[in-house]
């Protein structure tokens, strides 16, 4: 099949999309083809992105998967994609919660079916598109499309508030992008201003980004931070998240939650730690505000969890407390806590991902999220209290959980270059399990308060088929993350070079001990580092 | 010689029988029937423990050099490349690896023997509960986690089983959880762990950056050369001259994982959980808040002896926070009524001794004190569950009394565990008390004087107890006094079996000064030697007063003993006279020195009372005054601009189309519509004309 050995990731990229026209065409009047049909789409796109577990080779550095075709000849925008171990996963997360997040609908959902199972598929293909495109207009297209069927699924299908959530969310985040813009377009015109060809090809541009004088990047950096720090969101640009989760219907939640946010994590590692300056001063001056508004975002995001009363909204702030710790991985420059980032991303994905779908559970039978409406269901619920146990368990870093490998690995990895900053992330790690531990207690301890909780029926199969995956993955990641590590092995390493230029190439150890587990990592070629990058010793 | 066998080949099997049962009972135990929910999950720890016991023989039939067996059996978070603070460059590896030797024999025949007593005893005990079934998977769960500690063989899988015991802690503790206070007891126990679970991270973080390794040592295994080990890394940075003896990295190791420890182990300041934890099912209280987990921090700073010894600072530490708390808690056990709070207290205290003994360089000695604890402290934590089943779930010791002849078996077992206790020869808790404070002397006198006042305080809390609730006047309840019954044989045969474990326990550590061979010691030396000058001194050091300190100690607890006496027995009202002579004091010890009040007032309300505040700040600065004020700005510009546009630029085009306006206004006047008035003007304009060309005509012809 020629399609699927050379367009794989079209395939991947447009199904959701194909399913969406398709949907176009079914008469409104046939109501439950719409779900059903929608469901199809869900289950195929990620029955396409499976064969990407085969194909895509763990140890080969740089992008597999390329596809490229002319697109807009005049400005030199072109139609290519391309992946590496760092989008490879975030891909197959986003297939995985789409599919997840639209069977959740089947009967969340009952007015304007057609509508919401088009949108849905919509906004599956310009999500799969930013992890995949590998040019900057394709990228900048596809990210500002994903905003359009986000809009309206909070707008349309939302709660109470759910116009003030969706236009808080649409505006806030297209302020962000409009800077993004303005940085693209200067890093193209910058590029071609130095003799390269009119190009928004991402290697080639974020190659040509090295010869730009510092001040420049500067301005670049902090054009791409604000568009990202939005998306992720980093402290102090967060307060959209709280009303977006809280007003979004479930399977938006945990779209947004799970893959939307990742958004801006992705955006960083890609495009913005190569515009972190090459001046040691300035660059550590820059690398100190993004990490202080990390380890805020931890502490202040776990605090202020404390205190809420909605639980969609306390799953909100944990999400600035969680992704706190993934953009302190991403800016400590360092493997192990870059390649940590990228898993707790991942497992955010999944642990927060699936605590939506349970309050979700919850909203369907009780129609409220709040928390003093519920208290003892373990009694009438206990299969739904195992599985909201262990999802709590994973989000708080319980060690064979997913969690715990991710902050444990971005912690070691940040202590590696300040002792501070791990101790400042170790804090947040309490703090998370003093809130989710007393959210659990309070929802699920004690004797049943109301009577309407009394009878409240067990998880139904429907829901088993969404939670059950993601706990089977939290079980994975927290006891065999290997495969997961050897994803990310690469394009950590080529990223890590080109930022902290001669991390590996460093005195290998001579202990004799431990002469067997110095593995060739060490003296690797740095085959994907920018070329000046040259072995200056370690930076401390 | 390399040890081998069949279960010292299978080591990774112990821990995995009771994780199958766990995940059995957590998966499908609700269909099952109690019996088969019995045997399952106690049949899978007895194997566990036959694996064990087979293991540590096949063990000792090498020589001491010789005595380790490590197996490693998948790369577990293969982190990737790191910097050592020295500046190489290594892989980090954490595997999933079991290392059984000396240290981890002792603690694996431990848990899994008394385990699988409590586990016997659990069957009478909690055969009457609901979630039968509930309660033997998450007791399962907590074998696996515990294994998996004292068996794994690197920090970071030790931190595993440590996080895990804490979970089945949580669970456990909480397993009536439609009672209130129970599920805040899981919570509170799981969030201070945490306190210290975060100072156990950032040690190991600094091991980590330190030594390049987590793993213990690589002895044992296939291949030792090719694999690292914190021993090694540490020999070869002594011996290189990067590390000293003292050095400040290694202090600051050997307190960050004391932290944890202190958590774990509840010590001060982090030991308020541990009351708390009372609210679990007794046998739970036994196997998981006395005999097991609540050690696991006294093994891990045993396991990390070979740099302790190089952080003397460190050790000091230790020997001071053991002693301070060995000492603070016995008090707080004098005044308590509910029967296992002093049991809770009790174990507080001799946590406290194992750590003096650590902290002095008693490494054996304390590992020692941790297993003939584990005997009689599980005993006497047995014997008063079966002292509240027999009352009907009556746990305040002023509704007892009276009850030596009621439930004999109970009874005097109990005694037996309390002599233990309080350190009478030849009993196990007189050998292992005893080492401690002959080294503690050697070490400090001060530190001795503590650990002496230690002993008298727990003989007589220890007898006033047994007082209260077996001898003098029944108090009971009369509607429970005739449910009195002694309890079934699942719940006997284990206080048997332990209260002679309790009597010979100590044996095998039975001092040279007495003419024993001290066989425990020399059991453990492998692991615990000496590895610097000055720890070599201290232990060879003589024992010039060891016979002093030994008088000195039985005479404290026989004092003690008698104390408790003649207060609970012979003159009743001497407690509350002395109650009443000092009622501050009284009412201070009565409310545990109102440490928990000032923790909740000090950290617990103020986190909270930041957190409702970050809250209000989220919302009405961050989100008030920066976003929804950039939306009033926004919206305020674009008014100011919908002025501007209607009255400047709009209002210019309008002046513009006003002037012309105006200006057009005569012209307009004449523009009536009117024929007649157009003829009117059409003539006026004709004679005007004429009249000018005619003048110009006049002109012109002149």
């Amino acid at each position: 099949m020629g399609l699927f050995e050379n367009h794989l990731l079209s395939v991947i990229l447009f199904t959701p999309l194909a399913g969406a026209i398709l949907l176009l065409l079914v008469p409104r009047a046939w109501d439950d083809a719409h779900r059903i049909l929608g469901n199809v789409f869900g289950v195929l796109g990620f029955v396409v992105s499976l064969p990407l577990l085969a194909r895509f080779h763990a140890g080969v550095a740089g992008y597999q998967f390329k596809e490229s075709a002319e697109w807009i000849p005049s400005i030199g925008a072109r139609y290519t994609l391309g992946i590496d171990g760092i989008s490879f996963l975030l891909v197959l997360l986003t297939t995985l919660l789409g599919m997840i997040s639209i069977l959740s609908s089947w009967s969340a959902i009952q007015s304007r079916k057609k509508e919401y199972y088009i949108l849905f598929l919509l906004l599956q293909t310009g999500m799969l598109g930013v992890f995949m495109a590998l040019d900057f207009f394709l990228f900048y297209v596809f990210w500002e499309v994903m905003l359009v069927p986000m809009y309206f699924l909070i707008g349309v299908w939302g709660s109470e508030r759910r116009l003030y959530a969706a236009i808080k969310f649409f505006l806030y985040t297209l302020a962000g992008s409009v800077l993004m813009l303005l940085a693209i377009l200067a890093v193209y015109f910058n590029a071609a201003k130095a003799g390269a060809p009119y190009t928004f090809d991402v290697p080639t541009l974020l190659a040509a980004v090295q010869q730009f004088p510092d001040s420049l990047k500067v301005w670049l950096f902090w054009g791409f931070f604000f568009a990202f720090a939005i998306k992720v969101p980093m402290f102090p640009f967060h307060t959209w998240l709280p009303d977006a989760h809280t007003e979004a219907p479930t399977a938006g939640s945990v779209i947004l939650a799970g893959v939307l946010l990742k958004m801006g994590t992705y955006g960083f590692i890609r495009f913005s730690l190569p515009l972190l300056p090459a001046d040691p001063a300035l660059r550590a001056r820059i690398i100190h505000i993004v990490i202080v508004l990390s380890l805020v975002g931890i502490i202040y995001g776990a605090l202020v969890c404390m205190m809420q009363k909605d639980m969609k909204r306390l799953i909100a702030y944990s999400s600035v407390s969680h992704l706190g710790f993934c953009t302190l991985g991403i800016f400590a420059l360092t493997p192990h806590a870059l390649s940590g980032s990228v898993l707790q991303q991942i497992n955010h994905g999944i642990s927060t991902g699936a605590l939506f779908l349970i309050v979700g559970v919850l909203y369907e039978r009780r129609h409220t999220r709040l928390i003093s409406e519920f208290g003892g269901l373990s009694t009438p619920m206990p299969n739904f209290a195992a599985v909201y146990l262990i999802i709590t368990l994973s989000s708080l870093g319980m060690p064979l959980l997913n969690g715990f490998i991710g902050e444990f690995t971005i912690l070691r990895g940040a202590f590696e270059v300040n002792k501070a900053w791990a101790a400042w992330g170790a804090l947040g790690v309490i703090l998370g399990a003093a809130y989710l531990l007393w959210l659990f207690q309070r929802v699920m301890f004690g004797p049943v308060t109301k009577p309407e909780n009394e009878k409240l029926p067990d998880l139904n199969w429907r829901e088993y088929a969404t939670l059950l995956p993601l706990v089977a993955l939290a079980f994975w990641i927290g006891i065999y993350p290997k495969p997961f590590f050897r994803y990310l092995e690469k394009p950590v390493q080529e990223i890590v070079e080109r930022v902290n230029p001669g991390y590996y190439k460093a005195e290998p150890a001579k202990l004799p001990a431990a002469a067997a587990e110095t593995q060739p990592a060490a003296t690797a070629p740095a085959s994907g580092a920018a070329p000046e990058a040259q072995p200056i010793g370690t930076a401390r | 010689m390399t040890p081998t066998g069949y279960f010292l080949g299978h080591i990774w099997l112990i821990p995995l029988f009771p994780l199958a049962t766990a995940a059995l009972m957590l998966l499908l135990g609700r269909r099952l029937s109690n019996g088969a929910v019995s045997v399952l999950c106690v049949g899978s720890v007895f194997v566990a423990f036959v694996h064990a016991a087979g293991a540590v023989l096949q063990l000792l039939a090498v020589d001491p050099a010789h005595r380790a067996v490590q197996i490693i059996l998948f790369d577990w978070v293969p982190a990737g490349p790191m910097h050592t603070s020295a500046g190489q460059v290594v892989q980090f590896v954490a595997d999933w690896g079991l290392l059984l030797d000396p240290l981890s024999s002792v603690m694996v025949l431990v848990v899994t023997g008394v385990g699988f007593l409590i586990h016997l005893y659990s069957i009478g005990y909690m055969g009457h509960e609901g979630g039968y079934y509930r309660y033997f998977g998450y007791l399962n769960l907590f074998m696996f986690a515990m294994l998996t500690l004292v068996l794994a063989n690197n920090l970071l899988l030790l931190f595993v089983g440590w996080e895990g015991v804490g979970l089945c802690s949580y669970l456990l503790i909480g397993f009536y959880f439609l009672k209130k206070s129970a599920a805040d007891a899981g919570k509170k126990a799981f969030i201070v762990n945490r306190i210290g679970d975060a100072g156990f991270l950032l040690g190991i973080f600094l091991i980590a950056s330190t030594l390049g390794t987590i793993r213990f040592t690589n002895q044992g295994l296939p291949d030792p050369a090719a694999y690292s080990g914190i021993l090694q890394a540490l020999e070869a940075a002594v011996h290189g001259g990067a590390l000293a003896y003292g050095a400040p990295v290694l202090t600051a190791i050997g307190l960050l994982l004391f932290v944890g420890a202190v958590g774990k182990s509840a010590q001060i300041p982090l030991y308020v959980w541990l009351p708390d934890a009372m609210e679990g099912p007794t046998p739970v209280s036994a196997l998981i808040h006395a005999a097991t987990m609540v050690t696991a921090g006294v093994y891990m700073v045993a396991r990390m002896n070979a740099l302790y010894q190089l952080a003397p600072a460190a050790l000091e530490v230790v020997a001071v926070a053991g002693a301070t708390t060995a000492v603070f808690a016995a008090t707080m056990g004098l005044a308590q009524n509910d029967i296992k709070k002093v049991m809770a207290y009790s174990t507080i205290s001799q946590l406290g001794y194992m750590f003096l003994a650590l902290g002095v360089g008693a490494f054996s000695a304390g590992i020692f004190h941790l297993m003939t604890h584990a005997f009689f402290k599980a005993l006497l934590f047995l014997g008063s569950g079966s002292v509240i089943h027999a009352l009907s779930g009556e746990q305040d010791m002023r509704k007892m009394g009276g009850l030596w002849g009621r439930i004999p078996v109970t009874a005097k077992t109990f005694l037996v565990g309390t002599i233990a206790i309080a350190g009478i020869p030849p009993l196990a808790g007189f050998f292992s008390k005893d080492e401690i404070l002959g080294k503690a002397f050697e070490h400090s006198p001060v530190l001795w004087v503590v650990g002496f006042v230690t002993a008298g305080l727990t003989a007589f809390y220890m007898f006033r107890l047994v007082n209260l609730t077996f001898f003098g006047a029944s108090r009971v309840a009369h509607d429970v006094e005739h449910h009195i019954h002694e309890s079934p044989g699942t719940m006997t045969v284990p206080l048997v079996i332990l209260a002679a474990l309790s009597v010979v326990g100590g044996w095998i550590g039975w001092p040279a000064a007495l003419g024993g061979g001290n066989r425990f010691e020399k059991f453990l030396e492998p692991v615990v030697a000496a590895r610097t000058v000055e720890h070599a001194e201290a232990a060879a050091h003589g024992g010039a007063n060891e016979y002093l300190l030994m008088l000195a100690s039985v005479g404290v607890a026989l004092a003690g003993i008698w104390l408790a006496f003649q207060f609970y027995l012979r003159k009743p009202a001497t407690p509350e006279k002395i109650a009443a002579a000092a009622p501050w004091l009284y009412r201070l010890i009565y409310n545990k020195y109102y440490v928990d009040e000032i923790y909740d007032a000090m950290f617990v309300n103020r986190t909270k009372d930041l957190g409702t505040a970050l809250g209000v700040f989220d919302a009405k600065i961050v989100d008030g005054l920066g976003v929804d004020g950039t939306g009033w700005l926004a919206r305020f510009t674009s008014s100011v601009s919908i002025w501007w546009d209607k009255w400047i630029v709009d209002g210019l085009v309008n002046l513009t189309g006003r002037l012309v306006r105006m200006l057009s206004y005569p012209v307009r006047m004449l523009q009536t519509g009117v024929l007649s008035s157009y003829a009117l003007l059409i003539v006026l304009g004709l004679l005007a004309l004429l009249g000018y060309y005619g003048n110009l005509m006049r002109h012109l012809a002149r």
